[in-house]
């Protein structure tokens, strides 16, 4: 009986703002952090930490601000992205804090450095800058589709941008990474950028060029086989991404570009073929590089032997440290504060910040933190769904797919799945240029999904519409 | 600080960031349905379900929920055709007059060797009382066993039998 048809209406889509749901998912996501902050300060001293206060009223006045401004200037936007960014935000501040009271760690900066600075207070200053310029991009970016016109403008951006780090006296050479630029007294990685930059670029191309893309083609053995002509970006992209594996030895952002490119060819296309292309072509130029360039080749050593001697005495115990630190975790961890992840040394609180989630936390906790990266992942590919414009798809696609590439890029960097590559985890890792570039790409994603789902004007009430009832049997 | 206290803070700590988690989703899940059917006049929905129905929907939907839920207690809400070709079938009773007969433009068309084309109708009165009248059919309307000759209330439950379908009245 309950199977049969009730009589019912059939309306659109709700389009509640839901901005009072993202405001109490805000308070929970500034709570959250607060806790893990209170844990640590009880397992360190054994009393509350005396910053606790200052702490969540900054997080708070943060996230209230980001949320005011949401509110204001993107009422329909997605209720998740803020207070997911926020959570993960305030974490990474907690355990760059409490990487910060580490005596080996401080030791270790003293024999590098000659001096030890906290890089907590710098992480919360950089928090603060990623949420003006999430405001600034939600205030003055009105249309995303106004990023179109600069479809070439942006190649060339993004193009700059990758080359600045080469530029004599402007570069920096740290550790082997040449990605690194000092303007004034501070560095900035113009790769984080140059990601958002390219998107753009990426998706104004595409929306213009995938029908030649997706039609043009001869079929051979089950695979579409694009013209020579249109294959011509894809491979203009590929060597410009191994071009920067080669001279700025950073195997990351290659990836990510290249990564990146390749699912927003297939999103436009539909065309199985260019997987199979990307992936192919991104095998070839890293045997290919990795065969020749001594730095690239010293990761996949490491990799591959994270405990064999030779890595251990003329390499870097980081990969073994890291691994060691998950470990030991096990399932439920040891207690936030209560970890050894400081042994991995340098780099503790930035590429290699999951290893102490992985140990503090255990695999419960490391399992949520990617969950909240694949939720905010899922928002992105939401809005792209829902957005009624090419560019806004392809554009939200892009940028989500370019923030999965990059979890996964370190994430299985860190755990000993691929070969390290010296990339940050969003909104996790102490690093200026990657959470402000990632506030910036998270305001870009709420302002495509603030247009994806506003609804669309009413149409003029129609007198004589009554409510149709259909019986069926 | 004691042992106890940190495995405790430790353990809450997952507890609290799962929960996080669950709730994300439960907000996603909201988002997943493209359209909303609102059911009408149906008052067996699970509070919890209403409430969030309530909370969602947009204002317009919001009305017609109310105007469904303007009846008295113990009044039918439903038509339930339970025997004959149509068995299974059921109408949402929201005070509009109901047509039995093998005309198509019937609110229930009786494909009954038995029927007649405009059979009977089925309507409320100003009391909200339901009220079964036979329309001059050729092998009538029985309510129980009896023919019909004039209008009757039809109490919930009874079966109205024309030909070999059988209809009632529930809750």
């Amino acid at each position: 009986m309950s199977s049969t048809t009730h009589t019912s209406t059939i309306g659109a889509i709700g389009a509640p703002s839901r901005r009072n749901t993202e405001l109490a998912l805000l308070a929970f996501a500034v709570v959250i952090p607060l806790f893990a902050y209170i844990n640590v300060g009880l397992a360190l001293d054994g009393e509350l930490p005396s910053g606790m206060l200052g702490y969540g009223m900054g997080l708070g006045l943060l996230a209230g601000v980001g949320h005011i401004v949401v509110r204001k200037f993107a009422s329909y936007a997605d209720p998740l992205l803020l207070p997911l960014a926020t959570v993960l935000n305030g974490l990474g501040l907690v355990v760059v804090w409490r990487l910060d009271q580490s005596e080996r760690l401080q030791n270790l900066a003293k024999a590098q450095f000659g001096a030890f600075s906290p890089s907590a207070p710098n992480q919360l200053m950089y928090s603060a800058i990623g949420i003006a310029l999430f405001v600034v991009v939600l205030i003055f970016l009105k249309d995303h589709r106004v990023l179109q016109r600069y479809t070439y403008i942006s190649m060339v951006g993004a193009l700059v941008l990758l080359l600045l780090p080469l530029v004599p006296g402007l570069g920096m050479d740290v550790f082997g990474a040449k990605i690194w630029i000092r303007v004034g007294g501070f560095s900035i990685q113009p790769g984080e950028f140059a990601k958002i930059v390219i998107a753009v670029f990426f998706a104004g191309y595409l929306m213009v060029k995938r029908d030649a893309l997706a039609l043009a083609s001869r079929r051979f053995m089950g695979l579409y086989l694009p013209r020579g002509r249109d294959l011509g970006p894809i491979i203009v992209v590929w060597a410009m991404s191994i071009l920067i594996l080669v001279f700025e030895t950073d195997l990351g952002t290659s990836l990510l570009f290249f990564g990146m490119f390749v699912v927003m060819l297939y999103v436009a296309t539909e065309r199985t073929s260019w997987i199979v292309f990307g992936l192919l072509m991104s095998a070839v130029g890293a045997v290919g590089v990795a065969t020749f360039e001594p730095h690239v080749q010293k990761r996949v050593d490491a990799w591959l032997n994270p405990f064999s001697e030779a890595v251990l005495q003329g390499n870097s115990d980081q990969i073994a440290q890291s691994l060691m630190a998950f470990g030991s975790g096990g399932v439920l961890g040891t207690g936030l504060g209560q970890g050894h992840s400081d042994l991995i040394g340098f780099a503790a609180n930035s590429d290699f910040i999951l290893a102490t989630f992985g140990e503090e936390m255990g695999l419960a906790g490391v399992m949520a933190i990617l969950l909240l990266y694949g939720l905010i992942v899922e928002r992105g590919v939401r809005t792209a769904l829902a957005a009624r414009d090419p560019f806004g798809k392809l554009l939200a696609i892009g940028l989500s797919g370019a923030f999965a590439i990059q979890v996964f890029v370190v994430a299985g960097g860190v755990m000993g799945l691929i070969p390290l590559t010296g990339m940050t985890m969003p909104f996790l890792a102490y690093g200026g240029s990657s959470v402000i570039a990632n506030w910036a790409l998270v305001g870009i994603l709420i302002r495509i999904s603030d247009t994806a789902r506003r609804p669309a004007p009413a149409p003029a009430p129609n007198p004589d519409a009554e409510m149709t009832q259909v019986v069926r049997p | 600080m004691s042992e106890l206290t940190l495995t405790v803070m430790r353990l809450g700590f997952l507890a609290v960031l799962w929960l996080f988690v669950i709730v994300a989703v439960q907000v996603i899940r909201s988002d997943l349905f493209g359209t909303r059917v609102t059911q009408r006049g149906s008052r067996r929905e699970r509070p919890q379900q209403a409430a969030r129905q309530q909370q969602a929907a947009p204002p317009q939907q919001r009305q017609q929920q109310g105007g469904g839920g303007r009846q008295r207690r113990g009044a039918p809400t439903k038509l339930v055709v339970s025997e004959g070709i149509l068995a299974g079938t059921t109408v949402a009773l929201q005070g509009q007059t109901i047509t039995l007969g093998r005309a198509h433009d019937s609110t229930i068309v009786l494909d009954d060797d038995y029927a007649s084309s405009r059979h009977a109708r089925i309507y409320p009165d100003r009391d909200g009382q339901w009220i079964v009248e036979d329309l001059g059919s050729t092998n009538g309307t029985y309510l129980d066993r009896t023919r019909l000759t004039t209008p009757t209330p039809v109490p919930l439950g009874a079966p109205i039998r024309i030909g070999k379908t059988v209809i009632e009245l529930r809750k």
